[in-house]
């Protein structure tokens, strides 16, 4: 039973993950850059909550609202300063923007929030659900099935509307999609748009399991999704869905089982291993160079 | 020897006796004040550490994002070596740099293999995953003192010794990437299949160059350790090796000068702009960001251009004659 | 025997048959030509004989030793050099560190000489520096030695491939469509300089070029290919006039 008990929470943390994972995956599609500063967004999204929900006592639909929209304006901006002016600059430039708009983010918030954690009213609370002896976690089920909705809804978004067309266009190749009357700029925007809005939603689903944040509180849940999205094999949605799921089971069953200290070393050694055997992750395309 | 005592040779020695005297003056004369001169140990390590990851990713062309992984093994290989040997400075110091390098080296070779099967991003995110391996077993070992970290370390760094170490460095680096294993590491960077069919054995240039940028990381490792007195795992996050990363990309890709003044400024700046506590941080960011647009702004470039546009025209013309 | 016999050699990709039952013989200091139209699978040829590929069938052997199935490093070693289709020159390296690059197994100095500047490091260097010389002076590359090689014009790229394929001390120099992009004045004198190179280095040339006539000036024997398969092999005069070829690149 307690094992049970652990994949269902494996399954919601992976959730998390899934979804901020697919914000790194969207982007790099696109942009082919590795997007550190989509950890930050999540942090945002949390503060914005709790902001909303705090001082502006705004209902916790309306708050999750507030955080979403602003999560969304903020990667779009962040995209337009940042970013547009180095797509054609080399991807290591682009590599340290990245972080420098992740540092720039963090120490905002230290100076709007300070450094002390804040704590957060949880914005869902449903109650456990009792299977027999079993106890599973209303946000956790909430988490899981609220990330398999945005999922398939991404996944429908991406292959059957002309937005979504236009993105997989981009990403397969940004001069060719221009002259068939794609507009890039705006593609690449509504890209970001997404992938924030979605951080956001993993920050709201975040902060009501962990109830406190802090500057840093997007830091880790970010890089260990980055970890998921290449373990699924970046650019790819499923491959994002699937990675998240894996890395939130890995982790969950090794802070059960075997060390909660060791959980990350065991969930980035997994990393490595796979990438060993499969050098472009679970479904990632195998890019072989013309020559 | 006459070979070695060329004018360029000559001037670079008279720059590093320059730069030493300078320093000692300063010290002598009282021009540091405890803060500054608190920060000259870690200047020189910073160089070493920048100059190390330069010749993977800007002469190799692999992103690495564990460099302080590298340090750290090579940290407290070296650290445990003098806490538990009782031998004099003038012994010990040494043979812990050289056993901080070759278990760094270790872990370069490790690491290195990976390399040989991954590209580009995908080879990235393993090097971060080690460093946060490295970091999170530490973290956990309680022979080097965990989380709460390495006591009792003696003080042995000095900037004297870190300056000779960090010159060694850089003369190591800079001659091997004008060698002929120099080239072939940067030919393997520009075109890896050209460079497979012209014979360079790609697999041992990537393997070495993983080595020998561990080694020095390694030992700079050791001396920061000798410098502090404390190791502690959370040093070596992530942050770390992202700061060495900035160092390289700043001085500009595959340029060791470059690199040397990057990793001053960098080390250097947290600290002039300590005036501003929480604001430095977000100084910091801005400065990263507009470093990086201005970089790539073609109006910049155009005007970098033409400052530099005299030069670039005179060697151009000495160029043409010479070929006629 | 022939320098580079090539028996029955075949490659699937997928179930495509892209390149089917290739002989060739090609004798010591021969001049030969591969030509073909688009898509016929002559690059893909270059690619089996420089490891690139693995052949699925068949084998080729150069002066009698059997190099099929070998990495594209040990073909490398064993005397077989190429240039690219598609230019691949390290692009951010002077003119003649390419041709140092292709040089590199000429030297035997080690990591310490190199690192610590001992004496065989400067005798190395120098000898390396005069072959440079030597072959960046037969293109006529010797004053643009320290350009960087993305700054040449193409037409320079091209012969700068050539160089450091020559720098590496090949038996057998794999060209692929050298002249491709250039115009008729440049693919003339570039013909002239592969006889020359020909001659003064006592090489064995293969090369590929889609331009029929251009081949016929300068080869001694040419192999036409289609649909990955040998279409006529012989002397130019008689292979052009084959109706079988006349058909596949002017059509019926």
């Amino acid at each position: 039973m307690e094992f049970l008990a652990q994949i269902i929470n494996g399954l919601s943390l992976g959730s998390i993950y899934a979804l901020i994972a697919l914000g790194y995956t969207m982007v790099y599609g696109i942009c082919k850059m590795l997007n550190f500063a989509h950890g930050d967004i999540i942090m945002v999204g949390a503060y914005m909550l709790s902001v909303a929900m705090a001082t502006l006592h705004f209902p916790p639909f309306l708050a999750i609202l507030t955080s979403m929209v602003v999560c969304a304006a903020l990667g779009v901006i962040i995209e337009r300063v940042a970013y547009k002016p180095l797509r054609n600059a080399s991807p290591l430039a682009v590599l340290i923007t990245a972080i420098g708009v992740s540092y720039f983010l963090q120490s905002s918030a230290l100076l709007i929030f300070g450094s002390t954690q804040r704590k957060v009213d949880a914005a869902i609370n449903f109650p456990s659900i009792q299977l027999g002896e079993l106890s599973i976690s209303g946000n956790a089920l909430i988490t899981l099935i609220v990330t398999i909705i945005l999922m398939v809804g991404l996944n429908w978004f991406i292959n059957n509307t002309m937005t979504g067309k236009a993105m997989l266009a981009v990403s397969e190749d940004k001069g060719a999609a221009q002259l068939m009357g794609v507009n890039v700029n705006f593609t690449i925007a509504i890209t970001f748009l997404i992938g924030s809005a979605l951080a956001a939603v993993a920050g709201v689903l975040f902060i009501s399991s962990y109830k406190y944040v802090g500057p840093y509180t997007g830091a880790m849940p970010g890089i260990k999704a980055f970890v998921a999205a290449v373990l699924g094999g970046i650019g790819s949605v499923p491959g994002a869905m699937l990675g998240g799921i894996l890395l939130g089971l890995i982790e969950s069953l090794a802070k059960a089982y075997i060390s909660t200290q060791l959980a990350d070393a065991i969930v980035f050694g997994v990393l490595i291993v796979v990438l060993l055997v499969k050098p472009t992750g679970l479904m990632g395309k195998k890019i072989t160079e013309k020559v | 020897m006459k070979k070695l005592l060329t004018k360029k040779n000559l001037a670079a020695l008279l720059l590093i006796i320059a730069v030493y005297a300078l320093l000692v003056a300063c010290d002598q004369f009282g021009v540091f004040n405890r803060q500054s001169k608190a920060l000259l140990v870690p200047i020189g390590i910073n160089i070493m550490l920048a100059v190390s990851l330069s010749l993977l990713v800007g002469f190799l062309g692999e992103l690495s994002l564990g460099h302080a992984g590298f340090m750290s093994v090579g940290a407290y290989a070296g650290c445990m070596f003098t806490i538990h040997m009782d031998l004099p400075m003038a012994v010990e110091l040494p043979l812990a740099m050289l056993i901080g390098g070759v278990v760094a080296g270790v872990f370069g070779l490790l690491i290195g293999i990976p390399a040989l099967r991954l590209k580009g991003d995908y080879l990235a995110i393993v090097t971060l995953a080690f460093g946060e391996i490295i970091r999170s077993v530490l973290n956990n070992f309680s022979v080097v003192g965990g989380a709460g970290g390495l006591n009792g370390i003696p003080k042995y760094s000095n900037y004297t010794i870190v300056y000779v170490v960090m010159v060694i460095t850089i003369i190591v680096i800079a001659n091997l990437v004008h060698s002929r294993h120099g080239r072939a590491i940067c030919s393997i960077r520009d075109n890896v299949i050209a460079s497979e069919s012209m014979g360079i054995p790609v697999v041992y240039y990537k393997l070495m160059a993983f080595v020998a940028a561990a080694v020095f990381a390694g030992i700079a490792g050791v001396l920061y350790g000798h410098n502090l007195g404390i190791l502690k795992p959370s040093t070596f996050d992530f942050n770390k090796s992202i700061e060495i990363l900035v160092m390289v990309v700043m001085g500009g890709m595959g340029s060791l000068p470059g690199a040397v003044i990057a990793a001053i400024v960098i080390t250097v700046l947290p600290e002039a702009l300590r005036g501003l506590s929480d604001y430095r941080m977000l100084i910091y960011a801005v400065v990263l960001i507009a470093m990086m647009l201005l970089n790539n702004n073609a109006r910049f470039n155009e005007f970098k251009q033409r400052l530099f546009s005299k030069r670039a025209a005179r060697q151009g013309a000495k160029l043409t004659k010479e070929g006629e | 025997m022939a320098l580079l016999e090539v028996k029955n050699l075949g490659i699937s990709f997928g179930g495509l048959r892209a390149v089917d039952g290739f002989n060739v013989n090609i004798e010591k200091g021969a001049l030969y030509g591969l030509i073909g139209p688009n898509g016929a699978g002559k690059t893909t040829v270059f690619n089996m004989l420089t490891g690139v590929y693995q052949p699925t069938v068949g084998t080729f052997t150069l002066d009698g030793e059997n190099l099929t199935g070998k990495s594209t490093l040990e073909i490398a070693h064993k005397g077989i050099a190429r240039t690219f289709q598609n230019i691949r020159l390290f692009a951010k390296m002077t003119v003649q560190d390419n041709v140092k690059v292709g040089l590199h197994n000429h030297v035997k100095y080690g990591i310490a000489s190199g690192v610590f500047r001992l004496p065989g490091y400067f005798k190395d260097e120098k000898y390396l520096d005069e072959r440079a010389k030597e072959l960046l002076d037969v293109f006529g590359l010797y004053g643009e030695r320290d350009y960087l090689a993305s700054n040449l014009p193409y037409g320079k790229q091209r012969k700068l491939e050539i160089a450091r394929a020559l720098a590496t001390g090949p038996k057998l120099l794999l060209l692929d469509e050298p002249a491709a992009g250039m115009n008729p004045n440049e693919t003339a004198e570039l013909m002239e300089t592969i006889h020359f190179v020909r001659d003064t280095f006592d090489m064995t040339i293969l090369l590929i070029e889609h331009d029929m006539k251009l081949v016929s000036g300068i080869c001694e024997e040419i192999t036409v290919l289609n649909f990955g398969q040998v279409l006529a092999q012989g002397k130019p005069s008689d292979v052009l006039n084959d109706p079988k070829v006349i058909v596949a690149y002017l059509g019926e």
